[in-house]
């Protein structure tokens, strides 16, 4: 019965995937476009969940169908927000996107099944990642120790690349500046839900950022949820009281925070003598110095992606306000 | 064993309200009257489903997190029906009466009514 | 029972689709997506204790959340772009 359950749950799923996919193709407004690619990811997410796959879905939910539909958003308010009408249609255009979907295909012939237990991925790395996960770090969640530890240098190359994202951003748009309204809108329902909402959120992706090492979690979704906490406020009242209550001024100094307090963790191990970023040598039980460290590199990654997700909102959302 | 057939019900409950909900949704005429039947399903089934679930999880962590997850529905779905609407109704999207002909009475209250919405 | 109510749940999923796919104005639209949204939610809760999922109530819990900014986000800046009415 539960093996039919998962059957169905998938096929059912993959065929959302393909009806949203389809759907988005033809609205023609690209505002109801955007929030199709939103539930696009909610369905993909369940996916992953699905597969086990805790963490991914996640991060999945939280930037895809949250952050990234806010920013699409945002940028459709400079655009047209109706798909142009004329259409060419190319075979040439279409044959090259059937060769390389077909020359993909051939090449994941050779993969094993999904799942297979003779795959070298669960014979060698998997087994080996969980027994030393075990035996080193000692946390539940073994996403977060490989994440953090075992693969830490990784991590710490893609905050600095999230770092360079907001960066980017920022040379190309510039913040700009925006004045509170005198006298934001009157919707009293919105406001009196939205203001313990916001706290809730809040505090969600405080628990989040924490909860890491022992359910699904970690800085990267912390970041994103906390980060949205900002967002719902800018919505509904105003993105001139937002930036009263976080100034643009502190945002890129904050995501360098981020990425300094990762760096000087695993500084401070090459001043103990041992590798970069070995977090035994941050105390003196090898165990406590893992924990202690992946702490601290959170911290870090949560820093930064809430700076850099705040700062890139506030940058598309200024762009109309400059004169 | 009382609380398995509770937990039961409750999951029927709740799957027959979502697949009416949605059915509304698909089949009524008109905008407003689709934003009442999908509030249906997240006020009432909602509740429903989560309660049946908690009923078969026991008193634990999971059951407390679930509560929270009704609380924030049971609060947040309402608010968008309202936001929705207000957008909807300062778009131009009013409400349409359907005049009957059967009553005359009626049907001039009515008129009268639907004559001033639709300013 | 559970089943039920799962078979229900993706039924129910589709049904909604269709509203976001035909839906006269953009207003249906956002509706439907809303609706999806909540019934994702209501389909990783109960398929998560049923296929025993790994931390399936933080997930839910996010997701409600997260459909609740976005739906706003969606009427917030529809607004402010409507045609119709002034451009903020």
């Amino acid at each position: 019965m539960i093996e039919n359950l998962h059957l169905i749950i998938d096929v059912c799923l993959l065929a959302f995937l393909v009806l949203i996919a389809f759907t988005a193709m033809k609205v023609t407004n690209l505002f109801v476009a955007t929030m199709l690619f939103g539930i696009f990811s909610f369905v993909a997410a369940l996916l992953f969940l699905d597969l086990d796959a805790v963490d991914v879905a996640f991060t999945e939910a939280a930037v895809g169908a949250g952050f990234s539909t806010v920013l699409m958003l945002a940028a459709l308010r400079l655009t047209g927000a109706v798909e142009n009408a004329k259409h060419r249609h190319s075979a040439l255009g279409l044959f090259i996107v059937i060769l390389t979907g077909a020359a993909l295909i051939y090449g994941t012939a050779d993969f094993p099944n999904m799942g297979d237990a003779n795959a070298p991925v669960h014979l060698h790395v998997a087994p080996e990642f969980i027994q030393l996960t075990q035996e080193k770090i000692d946390i539940p969640n073994v996403v977060t120790a490989v994440l953090a530890s075992f693969r830490g240098y990784d991590t710490f190359g893609e905050t600095v690349v999230i770092f360079s994202a907001g960066v980017a951003v920022l040379l190309l748009l510039g913040m700009g500046h925006v004045e509170p309204k005198q006298e934001p809108e009157q919707n009293t329902v919105l406001w009196i839900v939205v203001k313990p909402f916001i706290a809730l959120i809040l505090i969600f992706g405080l628990y989040v950022q924490f909860h890491g090492d022992f359910g699904a979690g970690g800085g990267f979704q912390a970041g994103v949820i906390f980060a949205s906490g900002i967002i719902l406020y800018s919505l509904v009242f105003g993105e001139g009281y937002a930036r009263k209550v976080i100034p643009s001024e502190i945002l890129p100094r904050l995501a360098a925070l981020g990425v300094l307090i990762y760096g000087v963790t695993g500084l401070a191990s090459l001043l103990s003598d041992k590798p970069f970023l070995d977090y035994n040598a941050l105390s003196s039980n090898p165990v406590a110095g893992q924990h202690m460290g992946i702490i601290l590199v959170e911290a870090g990654v949560g820093l930064a992606v809430f700076s850099t997700v705040l700062l890139i909102f506030y940058s598309f959302s200024g762009v109309n306000h400059n004169e | 064993m009382i609380i398995d057939l509770l937990s039961d019900i409750c999951l029927l409950l709740g799957g027959f309200f979502t697949l009416t909900g949605a059915i509304g949704l698909l089949r009524l005429p008109s905008f407003y009257t689709r934003l009442h039947a999908a509030s249906v399903t997240e006020s009432l089934a909602a509740p429903l489903l989560i309660i049946g679930i908690m009923l078969d999880t026991g008193f634990t962590l999971d059951s407390a997190k679930l509560v929270l997850i009704i609380l924030i529905m049971v609060v947040a779905n309402p608010t968008i029906t309202h936001a929705l609407c207000r957008a909807a109704a300062h778009g131009g999207n009013t409400p349409e009466m359907e005049i009957t002909s059967s009553d005359k009475n009626q049907s001039q209250t009515e008129a009268e009514l639907s004559g001033k919405e639709s300013k | 029972m559970i089943a039920a109510a799962i078979i229900a749940l993706l039924i129910t999923l589709a049904l909604t689709l269709i509203r976001a796919f035909l839906g006269p104005n953009i207003y249906d639209q956002i509706l439907a997506v809303n609706s999806f949204g909540t019934k994702t939610v209501l389909l990783i809760v109960v398929g998560g204790h049923a296929l025993g999922w790994f931390s399936y109530v933080d997930i839910a819990l996010m997701y409600t959340l997260v459909n609740f900014v976005g739906t706003l986000a969606v009427m917030r800046f529809f607004e402010q772009y409507n045609p119709q009415g002034e451009q903020s």
